[in-house]
């Protein structure tokens, strides 16, 4: 009632001043939204629309409806590759976030050389992955690998670490954790570091022992910090090929291959770009759907402040 | 019943800041507060009767028993926080709870005494509620009701009430004081608001630079201010302290200075501040300014000719180097 006479009688410059106020900020946003909208919206749309269409190596591309992914769903590298994902994931995601959580209790507390160990922690993650895969893969390399010559000096017999689909994965894994670490451990120390300290004192006040507060206070009061590294690190294991280009390309066997570096290889190889458009797709909306769980159900659930 | 000895303790970080050799009781069952500008080294001194600090030197004692090494936990005290740390992710029973737990004390008797603990600070329909959807004074309560759970015999609290509005805090240092009386717990409050010390305190201990300045009961050192200083931190506005003999300094409470039409020191109104009950009256003298509190409303015009009159036995004075007390002389 108020707000309608107010309105009414809201003089026509106020209304004008608003309008320009409008057209300002577009003006503001257009340039952000032009580049997103040529290099992730467009390209995203135009994926998908790629993706019902046969090749057009002869004759003009023709609609085929969901023929490219009934290929796909026939094809068993798309399912290794896919498999492999999973299983990479499963085994660097929690491995790469206990660590990081490990390394910041610690380089959180009082002790000497602290600066030097946060350094030391933080330095694989500012590497290029092109070369820490360069590193690692010296390594692993059979015989006079660094890994071998360790063995060697211990009496075991040298082995193709890289070369044998049992332990490629492995290999890759325990590389991948040793980059991105390091970086979770940053998010977990501010996280730490804003943590009240009245907290801990509060609590030994009431005789809790390190364990119980760190178990009862600080673990559920990091919960978001470990639920946005999760996804982080989730995402990146379904971003993060590099390494594949360098030491393995995808083999021996496809043993190594994940999804994306298997786009690649179908779209820059074998040049079969609508394929390759089907499983970008597929891989968008895996992307997607783990974004969404952050944002519509587990950001509800964990949330304090 | 738990009396508290702190005797000759010192604590300083590289030198600086602490406090030093400081030496002071809390008698069982009394609430003594810890009073001065920040700085003064307050929290420290209650750190450091809590545990949270460790001495340089010196010897705390809790109900006769040498706490000066132990933990926190140990000397068997509970503490509320400036910022009361309240654990966010826990609800208000369990923030309260929180103690109890640590201690494995069991299901029943954990419900029965938060029941009680809940009543006595009116949280009873807030226990599921988080800290964050909580007043200001809400959240205090639960700070408050997480240190009387434990039925510990001291009970320590650092600046508690300085996050209130005034209002709040009028109401939260009566209910304190009724709470620490009706539970006979030893309490030492820090505060640096002297209304808050004044009305709360069985004991005032005034400090500065980490140094004791004056330990008393309210009144002696509102009436016996031992220093300059204690003079002008107790008693708003604070004492007139203007030059005197070329040794000394000449204290008086703006309350009992009075307005005389003849005689008296001669002086000229500033400015008058008119507070409702009272006004204060700002005159100078010879240069230095003296505050004058009159009852009721107060018209003068600044520039009016006035002379000031007290009684002798209303007058304080200071050695003018040492700033101490000069008892036994009487101004001329
Ligand atoms: N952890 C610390 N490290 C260094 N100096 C400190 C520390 N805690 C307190 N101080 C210093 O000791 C002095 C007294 O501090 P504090 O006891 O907190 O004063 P307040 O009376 O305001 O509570 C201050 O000068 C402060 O800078
Ligand atoms: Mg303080």
């Amino acid at each position: 009632m108020v707000a309608s006479v107010m309105s009414a009688t809201e003089p026509k410059s106020a209304r004008r001043r608003n309008w320009v106020k409008s057209v300002n900020a577009w003006l503001l946003l257009l340039p952000a939204m032009v580049l997103l909208a040529t290099f992730t919206h467009y390209p995203i749309i135009a994926t998908l629309y790629h993706s019902f269409f046969s090749l057009g190596r002869s004759g003009p591309a023709e609609f085929v409806g969901l023929e490219n992914y009934r290929y796909m769903l026939d094809d068993d590298v798309f399912w290794q590759v896919l498999r492999n994902n999973f299983i990479f994931a499963l085994a660097t995601v929690p491995t790469s976030i206990a660590l990081a959580l490990l390394m910041a209790v610690w380089v959180d507390k009082k002790i000497v050389g602290r600066s030097f160990l946060r350094l030391a922690f933080f330095t694989p993650t500012v590497l290029p992955m092109i070369a820490v895969a360069n590193i690692w893969l010296f390594f692993y390399t059979p015989d006079y690998g660094l890994l071998d010559q360790f063995l060697k000096s211990l009496g075991f017999a040298g082995h193709n670490w890289l070369g044998d689909p049992s332990t490629v994965m492995t290999c890759l894994a325990v590389m991948v954790v040793w980059k991105e670490a390091g970086f979770f451990m940053i998010f977990y120390l501010a996280a730490l570091q804003s943590t009240p300290p009245e907290l801990k004192e509060a609590a030994s006040v009431e005789g809790a022992s390190r364990w119980y507060f760190f178990r009862r206070v600080t673990f559920p009061l990091l919960m978001p910090t470990t639920l946005f590294i999760s996804i982080n690190a989730l995402i990146n294991s379904f971003k993060l090929v590099d390494q594949l280009v360098i030491m393995t390309k995808g083999g021996p066997n496809n043993a190594s291959s994940l999804l994306l570096y298997y786009i690649y290889e179908v779209a820059f190889n074998f040049w079969d770009t609508t394929y390759a458009a089907t499983l970008t797709v597929t891989l968008i909306a895996i992307l997607a759907a783990v974004a969404l769980t952050k944002f519509v159900y587990l950001d509800r659930r964990i949330h304090y402040q | 019943m738990s009396e508290i000895i702190v005797n000759a303790v010192s604590k300083t970080w590289g030198g600086v800041g602490g406090v030093e050799r400081i030496s002071f009781k809390a008698e069982a069952g009394t609430l003594l507060v810890l009073l001065g500008p920040s700085g003064c080294g307050k929290s420290t001194t209650l750190r450091l009767i809590a545990g949270l600090e460790e001495v340089d030197s010196g010897m705390i004692t809790i109900g006769g028993r040498d706490v000066t090494h132990l933990s926190p936990a140990e000397r068997r005290i509970s503490m509320v926080f400036q910022s009361y740390a309240l654990f966010p992710h826990l609800n208000v029973a369990e923030n309260i709870i929180f103690g109890l737990k640590v201690r494995g004390v069991g299901r029943a008797e954990r419900d029965e005494r938060l029941k009680k603990v809940a009543d006595i600070v009116g949280l009873s329909h807030l226990l599921e509620r988080k800290p964050s959807q909580l007043s200001g004074g809400q959240r205090q309560r639960v700070a408050l009701g997480r240190a009387i759970i434990a039925e510990a015999a001291i009970c320590l609290m650092d600046e508690p009430l300085s996050n209130l509005d005034a209002k709040l805090r009028h109401e939260m240092r009566t209910e304190i004081r009724s709470l620490q009386q009706r539970l006979g717990v030893t309490m030492v409050y820090v505060t640096h608001d002297q209304t808050e010390a004044m009305t709360m305190a069985d004991r005032v201990i005034l400090m500065r630079d980490g140094h004791i300045e004056q330990n008393g009961a309210p009144h002696e050192l509102y009436s016996e201010p031992a220093s300059d200083f204690t003079a002008r931190f107790i008693g708003t506005p604070s004492m007139n302290i203007i030059s005197w003999q070329d040794d000394a300094m000449l204290g008086v409470r703006p309350e009992h200075i009075s307005l005389v039409e003849r005689d008296g020191v001669p002086a000229t109104v500033k400015a008058v501040e008119y507070l409702g009950a009272d006004s204060i009256i700002l005159c100078d003298v010879k240069g230095e300014t003296v505050s004058v509190r009159q009852t009721g409303y107060c018209s003068l015009p600044a520039g009016t000719q006035v002379g000031l009159e007290w009684q002798n036995r209303h007058i304080h004075l200071f050695d003018r180097d040492s700033g101490k007390r000069l008892a036994g002389r009487v101004a001329a």
